[in-house]
């Protein structure tokens, strides 16, 4: 009981990251319909950008704490979001209007662009990220002498996932931004002719998604201690099956795949097998597609009559 | 207000608009007539730059728009209620209706809602329910409040009739007349339902196969031998 406590307190903090990924992946799906295989790159720049900020702030004297983090985290965003910004512009704007691969293709192009420039400009090899805020607490403590044991910076990942979902929420629901895009994700003509102007709409869409995403990187960083120009390959694959599970065009449905993707991930490493987690992840990817398609949130294409 | 000089248009290898010329004034309601297919939806989205006219020009209130982006034209003071009214079926009345005072100024928005919602208290009465979940009639007037609600100098009206019961369709000319009458806005109208259009309208045109084919006031083409036999046979 307490292991499992355990692997979910892990699995849960993990699927707070994918969540706000999927974010990303499910705002610019409903929006126009195309997946934007570039990413993952976004959240692995994030954690790289992390390392750089760090390694700054530690030559000028500040030791890593809490508020170094969110310095951090909030320093972030501008630069993940300009990447967003970036590849909407350069992958996917020139292409609005040809035929439906092109944009695709074009986004693994960036893809690998963006993870050969970071491998280019930072090196192959991992890059350690000094700890951030060590320590956590006791949960409970088993007759066995197993103790669960809470990190202080899963719980800044956490509370920090819930603060981000409440606010992204208000955000679409309440502000005249959310109800534009909105209104593109159901009806673009119909956008344009209230005088919504919709490139800047699906931009903005685009660099919302990526300050998600770079967050995630940023709180990633901290959480492994270690960074790799190859992560956001593999974290971006099953950010997407979170998407895909939760219901891909579903905002809540992002976050509800992404905790269910990173239970499964750590309950399967627990229990089964650490090497075949993956593969664990990929077969509920491909288990959703042939079962539920629209996923477990998701809204059953209806032609419109 | 609105000078349409050899409008063309295509979808692809078929033209659609052939060369239209036509003018409305401002204060006016002017009314599109034509068959099924004739291209009359096409000319008014054409206006608004969906698709883009290959030929020809369009003037409004003296300005150049024929390349304007789509979102620029409209937020010149031309609001369209387009074929199929295209309401946001997952969004309430309410959204729809600031959806369409997004390009206006906030400081009129209350006072704006107001008088859509008294022009169509059934609007009042269904403000949180979603646009898919409304009869036809309803989407119809939502979508009609919708243009209203960004204060358009120029609105363009597609069909506002279609598949409404008679005296549904009798209401919304009724309000078309009110807006143009007490609040001064422009009324361009593309209908079908020919008789109730030209009887409301001050002037009005004809289309045939992407061209005008035959112009004047409304009571003129009511009376003209070939429009009746064409589009007001057992009316």
């Amino acid at each position: 009981m307490e292991y499992f406590l355990q692997q979910a307190i892990n699995g849960l903090t993990l699927g707070a990251v994918y969540g706000l990924i999927a974010i990303g992946y499910t705002m610019v799906y409903g929006i126009i319909g195309m997946i934007n295989f570039a990413h993952g790159e976004v959240y692995m720049i994030g954690s790289f950008i992390a390392v750089i900020l760090l390694a700054l702030l530690g030559a000028w004297g500040f030791p890593p704490s809490l508020a170094i983090l969110l310095i951090v985290l909030l320093a972030a965003i501008p630069f993940t979001s300009a990447f967003g910004w970036a590849i909407e512009r350069v992958a996917y704007r020139p292409l609005r209007g040809s035929f439906r691969l092109a944009p695709l293709i074009s986004a693994i192009g960036m893809s690998i662009f963006l993870q050969n420039l970071v491998q280019f400009l930072q090196g192959a090899r991992n890059k350690p990220v000094p700890t951030a805020l060590p320590g956590g607490f006791t949960l409970m403590e088993a007759a066995s002498g197993f103790t669960v044991q809470v990190r202080w910076l899963q719980i800044v990942v956490v509370a920090m996932t819930v603060i981000l979902m409440v606010g992204l929420t208000l955000l679409i629901q309440r502000t005249s931004f959310g109800r534009a895009q909105r209104a593109c994700e159901q009806d673009m003509k119909m956008a344009m002719l209230l005088g919504i102007d919709v490139n800047a709409t699906i931009a903005r869409t685009f660099v919302l998604g990526a300050a998600l995403a770079g967050i995630a990187g940023v709180m990633v960083a901290y959480y492994y201690n270690v960074v790799h120009f190859y992560d956001g390959f593999l974290a971006g694959l099953k950010a997407f099956t979170a998407a895909v599970l939760g219901g891909i065009g579903s905002v809540p449905g992002a976050m509800l795949g992404g905790l269910l993707i990173g239970l499964i991930e750590a309950l399967w490493s627990a229990y089964f097998s650490i090497e075949y987690k993956d593969v664990a992840v990929f077969s509920v990817l491909v288990l959703v597609l042939i079962f539920r398609p629209t996923g477990i949130l998701g809204r059953p294409e209806i032609e419109k009559v | 207000m609105l000078e349409v000089r050899g409008l063309q248009a295509r979808y692809g290898a078929i033209e659609a608009l052939r060369g239209i010329d036509l003018d409305v004034k401002a204060g006016e309601i002017v009314t599109l007539i034509g068959a099924n297919g004739a291209g009359k939806s096409t000319l008014l989205m054409t206006l608004c730059g969906q698709p883009r006219a290959s030929g020809g020009s369009v003037r409004f209130e003296g300005r150049e728009i024929t390349r304007l982006p789509t979102f620029e034209i409209m937020r010149l003071g031309i609001a369209q209620s387009p074929e199929g009214r295209r309401v946001f079926p997952r969004m309430t009345v309410l959204e729809n209706l600031k959806l369409g005072a997004i390009v206006a100024d906030p400081a009129h928005y209350a006072a704006d809602l107001d008088r859509v919602l008294t022009l169509f208290p059934r609007l009042a009465e269904r403000r949180d329910q979603r646009g898919g979940t409304l009869s036809g009639g309803e989407q119809q007037m939502l979508a009609i409040g919708r243009a209203l609600m960004s204060r358009p100098r120029l609105l363009l009206l597609d069909e506002p009739s279609l598949g409404l019961a008679p005296l549904l369709v009798k209401q919304i000319f009724a309000t078309v007349r009110e807006i143009n009458e007490n609040e001064g806005v422009t009324v361009f109208l593309v209908e079908q339902n020919a008789f109730h259009a030209l009887r409301l309208a001050h002037r009005g045109y004809v289309m045939v196969n992407g061209r005008i084919t035959l112009s004047g006031p409304g009571s003129e083409l009511l009376a003209n031998p070939e429009v009746r036999s064409a589009y007001l046979e057992g009316a």
